[in-house]
C-alpha cells in the first residue's frame, strides 16, 4: 500500500463513515415516527426531520469542527501560548523547531502546534487535510524524549496528515463523541418526560394520556440509543485500519532517514505503562500510542483486529529496526 | 471519414501535449521552490552566527581561533556567489560551527546557559532545516528530472527546453569527513 492508495482509501472511508452515521440516526427518527403513527395515528415526520437536521449538522460540524472538540477535549493549549507562559523551557523550542524541520522535509504547510497538559508521553494529529491540521504532544513526551525521538515521533504525525488518516480518525472521534451525547440527551430527556411532565397537570387539555406515550417513546429512543451508541462506536473504529501505524512508522522514516530514533521513541513510550488520562477513548485511534494501554493491542486474530485501535508495540519497534539495520 | 479520424487524433495528441506540459512546469515550479527554502534556512543561519559569537564571547575567551574562524566560514558564506560556490563555502562553515559546538561541550558554564542553549537549539534546528530542505529538493528535483527524461515525457521535455535540475551534493571535503574519533589510550 502506498501514500496516494492511503489518501483515496481515507477519502472513501471519510464518506463511508458520514453515510453510516446520518443512516443510523435517519433509521432511529424513523423508528420514532412510526411509534408516534401507531400510537396516536398522527403522521407528522418530526421525528425524521429532527433527525437528518442533528445528523446532518453533527456530520458537517465534525468535519469541519471535529479537530477543535478533539483538541478542546484535551485541555490543549497552543504552542505559543505556552512559550509564552513559560519562555525558559527549551523543549518547547525545540518541539517549534522539530514542527518546522518535518514541514520542510515533507514539503506540507506547517500546521497548528498544541500542547497537552498530561504526564504520560503520547501524541496526535488532528485536521481534515494538510492545510487545516493540527499535532499535539503531551507534556510528558517533550520530558521523556531526546530531540531526535522528539523528530521521529513529529515525522510519524506529519505523515498521518499526508496520508489523510487525520481527517478519517477525527471524524470517527467525533462523532462517537455525538452518539455518546445523543445517548446522554435521551436519558436526560427520557426522566424529564417521565417525572416532570407527569406531575404536572396537562394544560392542552387532551388528558394525561399525551405525557406518557411521549415519556415511553423517548424511553425506547433512549433504550435504542443506549444499545446503539457502542455499536455505532465500534462501527465507526473499525474503519479505521491498524495498518495505518505501520505506514506511518514508514513514511517518519523516510522524512528522517532515521527510524532507529522513532524505534528508541516507541520503546520510551511503550516504558511508561500509566494511561493518558487527558485522551479520551474516542480518540484513542488518533494516538501515536494507545493511550488507554489495552492489552487488546498486543494480540493478533478476530478478536484483537475488531477491537484493537493499535497494532502491537513490538512488532512496530522491529520493523523500524530492520529498517536500521539494527538487530534486537 | 479519414480526415475526421486524423483531426480526432491529432486533437488527442495535443492534449497529452498539453496535459505533460504543465505535469512539467508544475513540476519545474516545485523544484525552484525548493530551491529558495534552502536559501532562506541559509540566510536564517547566517543572522544567527554574531548572536552566538557574541553569548559566548566571554566564557571562551580562550577559544579566540574557533571563534574567529566561525566568522570567517560565515562571512565568506554571505558573500559566496553562485550555487556551487555558496554549496563549498556553507559546508565550510557547518564544519566550523560542528568545530565550535564540540568544543562548547568542554565549557559546563556555557552549557549550563540558558541563552547559549536556546541559541544552540536554534542553530541545531537550522542545520537540520538545511537538511531537509536539501533532501526535499534532491527528492523533487529527481522527480522532475526523470519526468523529463522517461520515453514519452522527454519528447515535450526536449521541444519545450526543459533542463534537468541539478542536484545538491555535498561539495565540500570538510563535509563529507567522516569525524574521526581516537579512542587509544594514551601512555604518558
Amino acid at each position: 500500500m502506498n501514500l496516494y492508495e492511503q489518501q483515496a482509501r481515507n477519502r472513501r472511508r471519510t464518506w463511508l463513515v458520514m453515510v453510516v452515521f446520518v443512516g443510523l440516526v435517519l433509521l432511529l427518527g424513523l423508528l420514532l415516527d412510526a411509534a408516534s403513527y401507531a400510537a396516536e395515528g398522527l403522521f407528522v415526520p418530526v421525528g425524521t426531520i429532527v433527525a437528518l437536521m442533528y445528523s446532518g449538522s453533527t456530520a458537517a460540524y465534525s468535519y469541519f469542527k471535529g479537530d477543535r472538540a478533539v483538541l478542546a477535549s484535551t485541555r490543549a493549549v497552543d504552542l505559543a501560548s505556552a512559550m509564552a507562559a513559560d519562555p525558559s523551557r527549551l523543549a518547547y523550542r525545540q518541539l517549534d523547531n522539530v514542527i518546522d524541520e518535518m514541514a520542510i522535509a515533507s514539503g506540507l504547510p506547517r500546521p497548528a502546534v498544541y500542547i497537552v497538559p498530561d504526564r504520560d508521553p503520547n501524541a496526535f494529529a488532528t485536521g481534515r487535510d494538510p492545510g487545516h491540521a493540527a499535532i499535539a504532544v503531551t507534556e510528558g513526551l517533550l520530558d521523556t524524549l531526546s530531540r531526535e525521538q522528539l523528530q521521529g515521533v513529529v515525522a510519524h504525525e506529519m505523515s498521518h496528515v499526508r496520508n489523510f488518516d487525520i481527517r478519517l480518525m477525527t471524524i470517527v472521534a467525533a462523532l462517537v463523541g455525538a452518539v455518546a451525547l445523543l445517548a446522554d440527551w435521551s436519558a436526560r430527556g427520557w426522566r424529564y418526560g417521565a417525572f416532570g411532565g407527569s406531575a404536572r397537570p396537562s394544560r392542552s387539555g387532551r388528558g394525561k394520556g399525551e405525557g406518557g406515550a411521549t415519556a415511553l417513546l423517548l424511553l425506547a429512543v433512549w433504550l435504542v440509543a443506549i444499545v446503539l451508541a457502542p455499536l455505532v462506536a465500534r462501527l465507526l473504529a473499525m474503519m479505521v485500519s491498524r495498518q495505518r501505524e505501520f505506514l506511518a512508522d514508514a513514511s517518519a522514516a523516510e522524512l528522517t532517514r532515521n527510524p532507529g530514533a522513532l524505534a528508541d521513541a516507541l520503546e520510551a513510550i511503550e516504558s511508561r505503562v500509566e494511561p493518558t488520562t487527558a485522551i479520551h477513548q474516542g480518540s484513542a485511534q488518533l494516538c501515536i500510542a494507545d493511550p488507554l494501554g489495552r492489552t487488546v493491542n498486543e494480540g493478533h486474530g478476530r478478536w484483537a483486529d475488531l477491537f484493537a485501535t493499535h497494532p502491537p508495540m513490538h512488532e512496530r519497534i522491529d520493523a523500524l529496526r530492520a529498517m536500521a539495520f539494527e538487530k534486537r | 471519414m479519414s480526415v475526421l479520424v486524423t483531426i480526432g487524433a491529432l486533437a488527442l495528441v495535443a492534449l497529452w501535449a498539453m496535459g505533460s506540459y504543465n505535469k512539467l512546469v508544475g513540476l519545474r515550479n516545485q523544484v525552484t521552490n525548493g530551491w529558495r527554502q534552502i536559501d532562506v534556512q541559509l540566510k536564517r543561519r547566517h543572522d544567527l552566527i554574531p548572536n552566538l559569537i557574541n553569548t559566548v564571547k566571554g566564557a571562551m575567551e580562550f577559544e579566540r581561533d574557533t571563534l574567529e574562524a566561525v566568522v570567517a566560514a560565515r562571512n565568506r558564506a554571505v558573500a559566496a556567489s553562485g550555487p556551487a560556490d555558496a554549496g563549498r563555502k556553507e559546508g565550510e562553515l557547518s564544519a566550523a560551527l560542528g568545530r565550535f559546538f564540540a568544543l562548547a561541550e568542554s565549557y559546563p558554564q556555557l552549557t549550563a546557559n540558558q541563552n547559549v542553549r536556546a541559541l544552540q537549539e536554534e542553530l541545531t534546528g537550522t542545520e537540520n532545516k538545511i537538511g531537509f530542505a536539501r533532501q526535499f529538493y534532491n527528492d523533487i528535483a529527481t522527480k522532475y528530472n526523470t519526468a523529463t527524461q522517461v520515453i514519452p515525457g522527454n519528447i515535450i521535455a526536449g521541444f519545450a527546453g526543459f533542463k534537468a535540475a541539478e542536484l545538491f551534493e555535498i561539495t565540500s571535503e570538510a563535509e563529507r569527513a567522516v569525524p574521526s574519533v581516537d579512542l587509544s589510550l594514551k601512555k604518558g
